[in-house]
């Protein structure tokens, strides 16, 4: 930050406080909720006693583990598939001249427009068809391919300087050499910057999988959360809190450990 | 060669595009002239059919006008929002990093789990808002979600609640990127500090909101996960948008083609804002 | 790109395919996985394979009703494994359409087996009996009872022990019930009836109490434009706009119960299916009556049948209709309703020890049953998705005063005629 900024005057500064407040009282209150008997859920006694039950039963509610562990798979395969085709992709666009480049390139950005979230009826169909419903595979092949990736790749790639790629080449690097020696190592922010940005969107992500799985085996905790959180299930709201927090404690720390990081993806990943 | 070495290498991810997203586009249109099969009644082609039923459809056009309610809603709130939270964290604000970090805070949780609290604030009497309410105002208890007047404006706090700090982070990007001088040459001049913002920030800004504004239009239409949770849709539709009307339509109803003549429809809508957008984005760098 | 996924389809499938020496019964089941209820029905399942070495079940938790439906459908296209499932009373048309259940009376071959056919209350069969053949096995069965919190009668100068027998009754009760702080807000409501979630079942209740059913037998006529359908509503609309014992606009079927244990309404009418948790969470003697009668008593029943898919090899089918009969008997039914607040399926359950001593300390648990003989089918229909999200947007619209009852009622009626029409 440049030292030329200038300090806020102070009614801005309170304002900003209180904004933030407000923006973190959500989750001020689910802790609130989540640590207190259900008889104080909606009582704010600061002398109420404080306890752990909420989630020891939200954790026999709902297989947690399972959930946290499709999930986890979910992300990490989708990643993986991810940034290997969208380097590919990528590098394609940014390095190649081949024949309908500019047509094809128009018509991956078609899917920054319309996100598979769009397309649920006829995805579903599709995925009945190939049997791959109810399937971590079935939930994470239609976003493998992001237009957002191979966008996002292509223009890192772009800056790269020529000559280094033909210093790889008299090396006797083959394409996919160069792109592994040179392009790969250059462009990690930008991988970081996009896994982070994938990982919070699929961690989070609902509609999708909640038409494609229909079994604990393969729910994601968001989907798994919904299910067991919904309001008709009846269940308190200390122990729906509980479940919450449970749900997004690991991107939620990971977040608070990483902030600098995550903030600087998701802008990095932004303005590209 | 490079011919082929570009295709080998495009492959992979071209064939995953076409296959769930092109060729499922195109497939709507094409399901959408059709009539839903059950065993009993099979399947026929209907032309047009499905269009006209949409026409006479009110609830159809109920949720595309809460959709443009819904859009018309956050996106400029929610935008404004963005660029007020930039500008103060990017000021030497006391705890900045804490009130950053407050602020980013909703885009990391999902919208299910978030839905979750938000109805608990929600709820009449005993919800959060209704004691606030109770206590700051003495105002008598209110219905928000089991109001039509309120329900919609209520899931749009919500939306502008979770949305708004993600924007923030492209704004600040922008302001970082800002030469320091500008702010310099301002101070020196005496210039006060809404003139500023007006004549000098919030241009050099423009090329970001515009950026902001595609995404928060294409978001406005694929956001349902709330509804899920706070309010199915209710109280008769008042609250309902398009993509959750196709979701109940294709998987509580099982009327596929119908479906898919609904979502022809957002299609649709979104090829034309992006048109929209494009000759937007188009022009401003033609003037600049 | 297919045969690529084919492939892969093939290696994943064949990677989870069971060994299969035993019958084994898929069973979709539609609760939260990992709730309460499935330690019970996974208890069930174990010590029905220890009694019936050869038949294993394997119990498929798919989440609500609606999920439970659409992921059983899903898996029965796709060719996955599903015999037996616990849906929705209501979705029998819809199964028949999709042509993939079929009737027990088809399986059921011996007297003894044909007798148990006919051991379920009336009125819990309504829904699961089409063109005389018997598709669902009365399971998971709920209907509306009204609980009523015992403190606020008293505080309100009220009988405690007498809850309302009638709609007038109601409305006076909940009227003196109604409590205001100083500012004039109420603090407390008279009664609260929830419209979100399954209006159309709450509903049910007031037209039948009002002398009418909702639809016909076949499931191709609705009866939503009655003159006593549309006074029915208006009185439900009249508790929150007129008589201001409820609150206006639409009251949250999720919350409600927790509005109730927390003293914010003195009176609700819920599912059976609470009662368990509004006895773990209510801190005042509550008590459970029957809903309250205009022409006559009502409520409608709810909840879900044992269906057989048609999918099905006949050893599956005997299997199917052994484990379905284990699942009904008497002890099992008390023990079920016990465990769960659900009503006990069939009269001898509440005959057995058990359950005789469990209403001796809980009389509230067999309120339900006495109000079966009041009890009708669960609106049900062919389109039957549509045609209850009709009836649902409609009492919605009337509640919160967008239309009024008549308006909304008819121009229901009108639509649901139409889509109607190809089933008549």
């Amino acid at each position: 930050m440049s030292p030329a900024t200038r300090r806020a005057p102070s009614l801005e500064t309170a304002a900003a406080w209180l904004l933030a407040l407000l923006w973190l009282s959500p989750l001020l209150y689910a802790f609130w909720a989540a640590f207190h008997p259900v008889e104080y859920a909606t009582r704010f006694d600061p002398l109420a006693p404080l306890t752990l039950a909420n989630f020891a039963k939200a954790w026999t509610y709902a297989p947690f583990p399972r959930h946290f562990l499709n999930t986890v798979m979910l992300v990490t395969m989708i990643l993986a598939a991810q940034l290997v085709l969208c380097t590919l992709a990528g590098y394609a666009f940014a390095r190649f001249e081949f024949a309908g480049r500019d047509i094809a390139f128009g018509l991956v950005l078609v899917q920054l427009l319309i996100m598979p979230e769009v397309l649920i009826v006829e995805n579903y169909r599709i995925m009945s068809r190939l049997g791959l419903v109810d399937t971590l595979l079935g939930i994470g092949l239609p976003y493998m391919a992001s237009a957002f990736g191979i966008f996002l790749l292509r223009q890192t790639f772009k800056t790269v300087p020529r000559e280094l790629e033909d210093a790889a080449r008299v090396e006797g690097c083959g394409f996919l050499g160069v792109l592994w020696r040179v392009y790969v190592p250059l462009a990690r922010p930008t991988y970081l910057a996009y896994g982070l940005v994938s990982v919070s969107y699929h961690w989070n992500n609902f509609l999708w999988p909640l038409i494609v799985t229909n079994s604990v085996n393969t729910r994601p905790l968001t989907v798994g959360l919904a299910i067991f959180g919904a309001p008709e299930s009846g269940v308190d709201w200390g122990v729906i809190s509980a479940g919450t927090l449970m749900a997004v404690a690991p991107l939620l720390v990971a977040f608070l450990l990483f902030q600098r990081q995550f903030m600087q993806s998701f802008m990095q990943a932004g303005i590209k | 060669m490079r011919h082929v070495y570009g295709w080998l290498l495009l492959t992979p991810a071209a064939l995953l595009l076409v296959g769930f997203t092109h060729f499922p586009a195109a497939a709507t249109l094409f399901d959408s002239l059709f009539s839903t099969g059950t065993v009993v009644r099979p399947s026929r082609f209907v032309a047009l059919g499905n269009y006209a039923a949409l026409a006479d459809d009110p609830i159809f056009w109920q949720v595309l006008g809460n959709n443009l309610w819904f859009a018309l809603g956050t996106i400029p709130t929610s935008m404004a929002i963005a660029m007020l939270m930039a500008i103060w964290v990017n000021d030497r604000l006391p705890a900045r990093a804490l009130v950053r970090m407050a602020y980013f805070t909703p885009t990391v949780l999902p919208m299910i789990a978030v839905a979750n609290l938000w109805l608990f604030f929600y709820t009449p009497q005993i919800g959060l808002l209704d004691q606030l309410n109770a206590w700051l105002l003495g105002a008598p208890s209110h219905n928000w979600l089991g109001d039509p007047a309120t329900v919609l404006a209520c899931t749009m706090v919500m939306v502008v609640w979770k949305e708004a700090g993600f924007f923030m982070i492209f704004y600040l990007a922008a302001l970082q990127s800002l030469p320091p001088e500008l702010e310099e040459a301002a101070k020196m001049e005496g210039s006060s500090r809404w003139y500023f913002f007006r004549r000098v920030t919030f241009p050099l800004l423009m090329p970001t909101t515009l950026f902001v504004l595609v995404n928060a239009t294409i978001n406005s239409f694929k956001l349902v996960d709330h509804l899920f949770i706070l309010t199915k849709g209710g109280p008769d539709n008042a609250s309902s948008l398009l993509l959750y009307y196709i979701y109940q339509v294709a998987f509580s109803f099982f009327d596929t083609a119908y479906a898919s003549t609904l979502t022809v429809i957002l299609l649709l809508l979104l090829a034309g804002l992006a048109l929209v957008q494009f000759q937007l984005v188009e022009r401003r760098v033609h003037y600049r | 790109m297919r045969p690529l996924f084919a492939l892969l389809a093939a290696a994943l499938l064949a990677a989870t395919a069971p060994a299969r020496a035993d019958t084994e019964l898929t069973f979709y089941y539609p609760i939260a996985v990992g709730g309460p209820l499935t330690k019970v029905i996974d208890g069930y399942a174990r010590d029905f394979e220890k009694e019936n070495p050869g038949i294993k079940i394997n119990p498929i938790y798919a989440g609500n009703y609606d999920d439970a439906r659409i992921k059983a459908l899903a898996a029965l296209k796709a060719g996955q494994p599903a015999q037996i499932s616990v849906l929705y009373s209501i979705d029998l048309y819809e199964l028949i359409e999709q042509d993939v259940i079929v009737p027990w009376d088809d399986v059921a071959s011996t007297a003894e087996e044909k007798a148990w056919l006919k051991a379920f209350y009336p009125s819990l069969m309504m829904n699961g009996i089409y063109k005389g053949k018997v598709y669902g096995i009365p399971f998971q069965r709920s209907t509306i009872v009204l609980y009523w919190n015992k403190d606020a009668f008293k505080q309100a100068g009220l009988n405690p022990e007498q809850p309302p027998a009638n709609w007038k009754e109601m409305a006076q009760m909940a009227g003196k019930l109604v409590q205001k702080d100083a500012g004039g807000n109420v603090t407390r409501w008279g009664v609260m009836v929830p419209s979100t979630g399954y209006p159309y079942w709450m509903f049910q209740a007031f037209a039948r109490q009002n002398g009418h059913d909702l639809m016909n037998k076949d499931g191709n006529r609705t009866n939503y434009g009655n003159p006593d359908v549309i006074a029915a509503l208006q009185y439900w609309r009249d508790l929150g706009a007129k008589h201001k014992v409820m609150p206006e606009g639409t009251v949250e079927w999720g919350t409600l119960r927790q509005q109730f244990t927390e003293g914010k309404t003195a009176m609700m009418w819920h599912t059976t299916g609470n009662l368990t948790a509004v006895k773990n969470s209510a801190k005042f003697p509550f008590g459970v009556a029957m809903l309250p009668a205009s022409k006559q008593r009502g409520s409608p029943t709810g909840g879900g049948n044992f269906y057989m898919f048609k999918k099905t090899t006949p050893e599956e089918r005997k299997a199917a209709l052994t484990f379905v009969k284990w699942m009904t008997t008497p002890e099992r039914a008390a023990d079920w309703s016990m465990a769960t607040g659900y009503v006990a399926v069939r009269p001898e359950a509440y005959d057995t020890a058990a359950l005789k001593a469990y209403a001796k300390d809980f009389p509230q648990a067999v309120v339900a049953r006495d109000q079966f003989k009041y009890a009708t089918a669960e609106l049900a229909t062919f389109q039957t998705g549509r045609v209850r999200k009709l009836l649902d947007d409609a009492i919605q619209a009337a509640l919160t005063g967008q239309k009024t009852p008549a308006a909304a009622l008819k121009a229901a009626q009108g639509e649901a005629d139409r889509l109607l029409k190809p089933y008549r």
